[in-house]
């Protein structure tokens, strides 16, 4: 069963679409990540577009960022002020992204570029979740309780704000950065940013773990929908078809993602994800190191 | 009276310019339009045809016939890879001013010896000769290779075919071919042509027009997302907020 999509022009099997929708929204369920950073390197397997893979999944994130957000507000677990304004300078970056993005896709290099994003940001959070999550299983065995450690230059910056729903008192300027950093690999990698931004607001801002997802996913739905937005006016590569088989597939799999979530162990599940993430990332590194078999590439001028 | 205007009409047809070529073609195609739809992969289509003559067939030479179905013409880069710093990355490019975007040619027999140069040169039949005007740079040397590799590439997805002897010819008066069109198809008009040739030079020749275009819901989408793009992104975003709601609420209905 074959499903033509309008944008991307080509032809895919709708099963193999659904189940890849399927597998990310299991994965989502299980570990509570987006998963775009798995749905866009999963597209560009299937042969579709990269430049049309990264647009749809931002287009895709902004779905599963509503279905989660709702379980969220109704637990008053969003910190309102401080996703406004790690929005604000989400929607900075996510435009420098995309200007980024079009002035490489007239260079004919927004393959390299996309490619180059996952392998270092798949490689570094796969490598660091890995380490992390063999040393808490190891403590577990022993039974020591972790440290916190405590953030001490942010504290020393201008422009401050309160935060009431995470209790903080801080400098405006580091969740400004975080956004738009955020932004940037939104509109760069089609992906919503939560797998850099969760660790940034729990160590950098020193946020509550509890305001953490809940703030993230707020976040994550504007800046995903202002790139969405910018690629549909700009680059043209939003395909609605394909969006609408990967949510439908996502919808299903959270759910069952989220029961067999349930019956693992933190340690196990976060050692599951991150050698799932650095198999993904070893697999786009290859074909960006090994000899292709093709050195040629054809693309459309202007 | 009526007879006798009839008997004019037909002398009038018959004395029209094409008709009094030696051979001509009359040429069927399975379908002149192609249609787009959700579910497509792709299609077959078949070209066949007769050849008409006044005279007996010529019996000093044999006919032969070829067929080209063509995509539309665009503008193309070639890039080509070199590895630098270790890895992989587009480093030299040629701009291909018009290459189509899909090419099949059917012969009856192998090309060089159905037609010759000239005649390919003229018509512009044979798929290198389809492409038109490779413009190099002047630190490219190998602009050839280029184009090779944009034949080699096509070729293997089935974007160009060369179907040397696939064309069927019967008594020297019916032929036919069958052309498969893959899914990863362009929109626009598909141009068939039909040569005719005895000893590598056309005799007769005729060209028709296939329509390839998305419908429905695929069409209305496309011409959105070219015409109307903010709205297009719009449209994405709201199906996105409202699959993303409906999600959670069914869950939430499903689990309580």
């Amino acid at each position: 069963m074959q499903l033509y999509l309008p944008i991307a022009e080509v032809s895919v099997n709708l099963i193999l679409l659904l189940g890849v929708g399927t597998l990310v929204g299991i994965l989502s369920g299980m570990f509570g990540v987006g998963g775009g950073f798995l749905i866009t390197p999963l597209l560009f397997f299937m042969g579709i577009p990269p430049a049309v893979a990264v647009a749809t999944g931002a287009n895709q994130i902004v779905a599963s960022s509503v279905s989660g957000v709702m379980a969220h507000l109704k637990r008053r677990t969003v910190d309102l002020k401080m996703g406004t304004v790690l929005l604000a300078g989400g929607l900075v970056g996510s435009a420098a992204g995309v200007a980024l993005f079009n002035y490489l896709k007239e260079q004919g290099q927004v393959d390299l570029l996309v490619r180059l994003a996952y392998v270092v940001f798949l490689g570094v959070i796969g490598g660091l979740m890995f380490v992390e999550s063999l040393r808490a299983l190891r403590r577990s065995k022993s039974g020591a309780r972790p440290k916190r450690r405590s953030h001490v230059w942010v504290h020393g910056l201008p422009f401050k704000m309160r935060f009431r729903a995470s209790g903080l008192y801080i400098s405006a300027i580091p969740p400004l950065l975080v956004g738009a950093a955020v932004g940037v690999l939104a509109a760069i990698m089609g992906v919503g940013g939560g797998f850099i931004m969760v660790p940034a607001m729990i160590y950098l801002l020193g946020m509550p773990t509890k305001v953490v997802i809940g703030t993230s996913l707020f976040q994550i739905i504007f800046v995903t929908g202002f790139t969405t937005l910018l690629h549909a006016t700009t680059t043209r590569t939003v395909d609605i078809v394909l969006a609408l088989a990967l949510i439908l597939g996502g919808v299903v799999g959270a759910q069952i993602g989220a029961v067999i979530g349930a019956r693992l162990r933190a340690e196990q599940l976060r050692i599951l994800l991150a050698t799932l993430v650095l198999a993904v990332c070893f697999k786009l590194a290859l074909d960006l190191f090994l000899t292709p078999d093709e050195l040629y590439v054809i693309a459309r001028a202007g | 009276m009526i007879r006798a205007l009839l008997s004019l009409l037909f002398l009038a047809v018959a004395a029209a310019p094409g008709a009094r070529a030696e051979e001509s073609v009359v040429l069927g195609l399975s379908r002149n339009a192609v249609s787009i739809s959700t579910n497509f992969d792709g299609s077959d289509i078949l070209v066949y045809g007769a050849v008409k003559r006044e005279v007996p067939i010529p019996g000093d030479s044999e006919l032969d016939v070829v067929i080209t179905v063509e995509g539309p013409f665009v503008p193309l880069t070639v890039y080509r890879k070199e590895r630098r710093f270790g890895i992989w990355v587009n480093t030299q490019a040629v701009e291909v001013d018009l290459a189509p975007s899909f090419y099949a040619i059917a012969t009856s027999g192998p090309f060089r010896s159905v037609m010759s140069h000239v005649e390919d040169l003229r018509n512009r039949v044979s798929i290198p000769r389809a492409i038109r005007s490779v413009g190099a740079p002047i630190e490219v040397e190998d602009a050839q290779v280029f184009s090779e590799a944009l034949i080699r590439i096509r070729s293997n997805t089935g974007r160009y075919q060369l179907l040397e002897g696939e064309v069927a010819v019967r008594e020297e008066t019916l032929f036919s071919t069958s052309v498969r069109l893959p899914a990863n198809l362009t929109e626009g008009t598909y141009r068939t042509r039909i040569f005719l040739t005895r000893d590598g030079r056309v005799v007769g020749q005729i060209a028709r027009d296939i329509e390839v275009r998305k419908v429905g819901i695929e069409r209305w989408l496309f011409n959105l997302s070219q015409n109307q793009p903010f709205l297009y992104g719009l449209l994405a975003l709201v199906l996105a907020l409202a699959a993303g709601w409906v999600a959670s609420t069914v869950t939430r209905l499903l689990r309580s």
